[in-house]
């Protein structure tokens, strides 16, 4: 079926069944590699997109339940050229040792941080838990986030 | 000269195979070790730019390429800095002293005339008009390296000794970074339909069945016990093949027994024996003896393993996050029967493996698909119960300790008894690629070995205490046949036997009344690791340690990584009721001039976070037809809100050579972890993982 909806902000219309998870149409037929494939069970969070606004696992999320809604992947924050305030402040703690965890770890801050701009260490941890880190950056991470809580708060970039 | 060159120059003598001037003003250094998501590439860079006298941007690093980079073996063992950082050293002082007094000579001066300005050349304060880039010749590249070139004191580095941001970083917070992400032409994907063990043959599959139940296009790709479903689109392929093993029926599936999940079941198995060390010493009346253990655990990386193969006009191109192109492609030679000279393994970024996970499998896997698919690039990608249920894992270990007693209560004699399977089965050490034991020849069945002494040892790994004690053994019992395959894991046996030496030691201390602090000055002369007990225990107030019993504990734990790696110790404070909370870490580590401090804070604090994750946590279970551990939720590992706040501090020798540290925190976590708790309880546990039901039995003891 054709099926339309909202991805970092531009329109898009794909054609998929109404199964295909959210995760294989976004890398395979929009490009965005951003959002990774870590377990395809909810359980490990490298998969994380934001559905208008809302942290959720794409990698069982099907294409049919999101049609007409909006999709923010990690290309939608920033890029290496011009990175959003959360990636900047990954780069400037080296928040990560393989990364590949890192793009769903942003996107559950950045769901954060939209509503509630000066988190806790303690709400940093709640928002974080459902995603995993094998490498065992976290205590960096947690910095990021709250360095990027900061720099958000202080008016510098968006 | 070339006996004492590290061993990566020894196996590429050439400058050329290093480093390269091109013509946009960049450098290309060429290295055989690969980026893990350990820095070692941000830290080659360094060393060649601060070497060469050029800026770091300037430095681009092309890594594992069997086409374009040196052979350096894998990446492993923590040699990346050590073996290879040395090498780019060498070979970077080599190329600028040949240049340097090939120029001297045409301006009829002395080289030490001359200096460098990122790659710009000047005698005193006048320009040369020469550079690297216009003066080098092929001359100064085609010789042998001699290892003659003196490189730079440490006091003239401007790079190394810095923290520098890690080059693959940005890339991977913003999007594509990944083997996972790489796109190719004719791309079909692929999944595999697992056998069960090597021997199972597939008695019948239900293709009908299968095919209504997933209606996408997919081919079936079937050689020997190997069974691929291939097609364009993910999707389809990935739903074949999770729901394929329920069409499958498989005889000759060999069966494990819960029993033999554990570590204990490996006692008296058979096995290879040997024992190293000291002769027996005189019987003492006096004996201690405690057994430890842990159990098989998995590298549990978070990205399930994938490749990418292609097969054109008689060519095989493979991209891979292994660890190692070259032992890979001697592998896909001998598995698939074609000449190694017409296979080109390149490396591509994956997620962290800690040693060998399916990376090199899953590689294999492509590159059986593509030689059925010719002209196709066949992409592969690991299901995450594929991950968890056919990657090789870090063996059980179960560790004896003995120690015969002075009248001090001090060892004077001291033996471990280690009963492990091996630690190391790459197809380059006796070990099988999973997919050629499916294949219509499948290779003879393992020969189980184990890392000899000289490069560390794998279940004898760290075996030896460091401590004063004049009779040391180590009695190595190799089992032969382990339920599963095992293979590298970070560390090999450092973990479990460091675990087991310093707990031990708190055991011992007890029992001669000492402070285990105390205890191990009075037996211990290597400076260096005394000044990091002493450091330690200074930073985490040691002195004010509690009583036992109260449900807070500090312990604390040491080594020096393979014995002579960087030292590391490690103090944890722990709360305890029915399970263990880690409240907070101190870490002290020595690895003499470190190239780039903030990667080595990361390789330190990350190894206390698995290592901790691998002590509270973490256990593969088996029964029946296999693992049955196969999603987090059966294999568990620390979350952030489990995640302590580590206080890592490096102490600086800039003047010692550089030791291995990405593993050296390992043991000492776990050590420190089983000391607390034992200072928490009152009671010790000595068996990982330290789950409620085991602190609820210590506790009823």
């Amino acid at each position: 079926m054709d099926i339309a909806l909202t991805v970092n902000g531009n329109p898009v219309r794909v054609t998929a069944l109404e199964t295909t998870p959210l995760l294989d149409v976004l890398r395979n037929q929009l490009d965005l590699k951003g959002a990774r494939y870590g377990c395809g069970l909810e359980q490990c969070g490298s998969c994380m997109v934001l559905l208008d606004g809302e942290p959720i696992y794409a990698c069982s999320r099907e294409i049919g339940t999101v049609a007409g809604r909006s999709i923010t992947t990690i290309e939608g924050l920033g890029s290496v050229a011009q990175p959003h305030p959360l990636q900047q402040a990954f780069l400037d703690e080296q928040a990560g040792q393989c990364g590949y965890c890192l793009s769903g770890i942003v996107i559950s801050a950045k769901a954060l941080l939209d509503r509630n701009p000066s988190p806790s260490r303690a709400d940093i941890v709640e928002a974080l838990d459902k995603n995993l880190c094998r490498c065992g950056a976290h205590p960096r991470i947690l910095r990021a986030v709250e360095k990027a809580a900061a720099m958000l708060r202080g008016g510098k970039g968006v | 000269m070339s006996d004492t060159l590290p061993l990566s120059i020894q196996n590429n003598r050439r400058i050329e195979k290093w480093l390269r001037f091109e013509s946009d003003r960049t450098v290309r250094l060429a290295v055989g070790k690969v980026e893990l998501g350990q820095g070692n590439v941000t830290a080659l860079a360094q060393i060649a730019a601060d070497e060469l006298d050029v800026d770091l941007q300037r430095i681009a690093v092309l890594s594992g390429d069997t086409e374009e980079a040196p052979d350096e073996g894998q990446t492993t063992g923590s040699q990346s800095i050590e073996v290879s950082g040395r090498s780019v050293r060498l070979v970077s002082a080599e190329l600028r002293a040949r240049v340097l007094d090939r120029l001297a000579q045409r301006l009829n001066c002395s080289p030490a005339e001359l200096t460098v300005e990122d790659g710009v050349f000047r005698r005193g304060d006048a320009p040369t008009g020469h550079d690297y880039w216009n003066f080098a010749s092929a001359d100064d590249f085609a010789r042998d390296i001699e290892g003659t070139a003196t490189p730079k004191p440490h006091t003239a580095y401007r790079y190394v000794g810095k923290p520098m941001p890690r080059r693959d970083l940005p890339a991977k917070v913003s999007g594509a970074a990944f083997v996972h992400d790489m796109v190719r032409p004719d791309l079909l994907h692929a999944r595999v339909l697992r056998q069960p063990c090597r021997g199972a043959r597939l008695a019948s599959l239900d293709e009908a069945a299968l095919r209504r139940a997933e209606r996408g296009e997919f081919r079936v790709v079937r050689v020997g016990e190997f069974v691929a479903f291939v097609g364009s689109d993910e999707t389809v392929v990935q739903r074949a093949a999770a729901i394929a093993p329920l069409h499958a029926k498989w005889d000759n599936v060999a069966q494990i027994a819960p029993v033999q999940q554990e570590a204990a079941w490996l006692v008296g198995q058979p096995s290879s024996d040997r024992v190293l060390g000291d002769d027996a010493s005189p019987s003492a009346t006096n004996m201690a003896t405690a057994s430890y253990s842990r159990p098989y655990v998995a590298h549990a990386s978070i990205a399930p393993s994938c490749a990418l193969a292609e097969y054109r006009n008689g060519r095989l191109s493979v991209w891979s996050h292994t660890q190692g192109v070259y032992p890979l492609r001697t592998a896909l030679a001998n598995v698939l029967g074609i000449a190694q000279d017409a296979i080109t393994v390149r490396h591509a970024h994956g997620a962290g493996c800690y040693g060998h996970n399916g990376a090199d499998d899953v590689a294999v896997d492509a590159a059986v698909i593509a030689q059925q698919i010719p002209g196709h690039c066949i992409r592969v990608q690991w299901r995450r119960e594929e991950e968890f249920g056919f990657e090789p894992l870090g063996s059980a270990m179960h560790v004896t300790l003995r120690a015969a007693l002075n009248d001090e209560r001090k060892p004077l004699d001291w033996t471990a008894e280690i009963w492990s399977a091996t630690h190391v089965q790459r197809p380059s050490s006796g070990g099988n690629m999973l997919t050629h034991e499916a294949l219509p020849t499948p290779p003879p069945d393992p020969r189980p070995t184990d890392p000899p002494e000289a490069n560390g040892g794998g279940g004898t790994r760290n075996a030896f205490v460091l401590y004063d004690v004049p009779v040391k053994r180590v009695v190595h019992h190799l089992v032969l046949r382990a339920p599963v395959r095992t293979s590298a894991l970070r560390g090999l046996g450092a973990l479990p036997n460091v675990f087991a030496i310093e707990c031990f030691m708190d055991e011992l201390a007890e029992r001669a009344g000492v402070d285990p602090v105390e205890y191990r000055l009075s037996m211990l002369s290597d400076p260096r690791a005394r000044r990091l007990i002493e450091n330690i225990a200074q930073r985490c107030n040691w002195s004010a340690r509690g009583p036992a019993g109260s449900g807070r504990g500090l312990g604390l734990g040491w080594a020096r990584y393979k014995n002579r790696a960087a030292y590391a110790a490690v103090a944890v404070e722990v709360e305890v009721d029915q399970e263990v909370r880690l409240r907070r870490v101190w870490c002290a580590a020595d690895a003499g001039l470190v190239i780039n401090p903030d990667g080595a804070r990361n390789q330190l604090e990350g190894g206390i976070v698995q290592a901790a994750s691998m002590t509270l946590k973490e256990q593969v279970r088996m029964e029946g037809d296999g693992i049955t551990s196969l999603d987090w939720v059966g294999y568990p590992i620390m979350r952030f809100s489990e995640v302590p706040e580590i206080d890592t501090e490096i102490i600086h020798a800039p003047d010692l050579p550089t030791l291995g540290m990405g593993e050296c925190t390992f043991g000492p976590t776990a050590a420190a972890i089983g000391n607390a708790v034992a200072h928490a309880l009152g009671t010790r546990v000595r068996d990982m993982p330290f789950t409620r039901e085991r602190i609820e039995a210590a506790l009823l003891k």
